[in-house]
């Protein structure tokens, strides 16, 4: 029988976001049939464009930093958009795939993406601002594949 | 080593060199061999562990100048 695995994706900055997809298209490409059940900040990995999706080093103190640098610097303006270049350039550099990359192999070994229609309603997104493969649920549409399977993650 | 595609994953990282070899056999008829060159280490441990999760065969799994060669044979 076909093994199972479905993941929640809770969390929306861009070192959280590679779990999931690393995951999930790993997990296809073994032969799971793949789930992942996306609320809250982690609705911001469905949207057509991933160019929000940053990293922060404030409140991320395990993040390596290329040089120490004191909270008060990491909260100035532009220090966001800068550790979020400075991060894909080095995932660029290691050859991990872009996240857009891994959604896309995702899609294509038929992983199911549900957003949970609470959260979107909640935070009022738009749903034409979503890739058009995602499908809309609660929590009890969840447990339906959820319960079944092998392996149930959250991230 | 007899083999009938070649895919060359060098300089990608996990999950891709997984991925990937998945991708290629999919158009692969059964005993038909892939042959994956890789140069992430991870990638060592890995398609072994896919070999036996998918019950493809991994002929053969050798390195050469810092390049890690595999024969995938498609079950």
């Amino acid at each position: 029988m076909t093994k199972k695995m479905a993941i929640i994706a809770t969390k929306g900055t861009l070192d959280m976001a590679y779990p999931p997809f690393i995951l999930a298209s790993t997990a296809a490409a073994l032969g799971y049939d793949v789930q992942i059940f996306f609320t809250f900040y982690g609705l911001q990995l469905l949207r057509k464009d991933l160019s929000d999706v940053m990293i922060s080093p404030l409140a991320n103190p395990a993040m390596p930093m290329p040089i120490p640098m004191p909270v008060m610097v990491q909260m100035l303006p532009g220090m966001e958009s800068m550790a979020t270049m400075m991060m894909k350039q080095k995932l660029k550099k290691h050859g991990v795939a872009t996240l857009e990359e891994l959604r896309d192999l995702c899609l294509e070994a038929d992983v199911k993406f549900i957003a949970c229609q609470m959260t979107v309603d909640l935070f009022e997104f738009d749903k034409s601002e979503f890739i058009t493969e995602v499908e809309y649920g609660g929590a009890a549409m969840f447990f339906g594949f959820a319960g079944e399977t092998d392996i149930c993650l959250f991230v | 080593m007899n083999f009938d595609k070649e895919f060359d994953a060098s300089g990608l990282s996990c999950p891709l060199p997984i991925v990937k070899t998945k991708k290629a056999l999919v158009d692969m008829a059964s005993g038909q061999v892939l042959k994956v060159t890789a140069t992430d280490c991870g990638a060592v441990k890995d398609m072994q562990a896919f070999a036996d999760q998918t019950g493809n065969t991994l002929l053969s799994n050798t390195e050469e100048g810092g390049k890690y060669i595999f024969f995938m044979q498609k079950k």
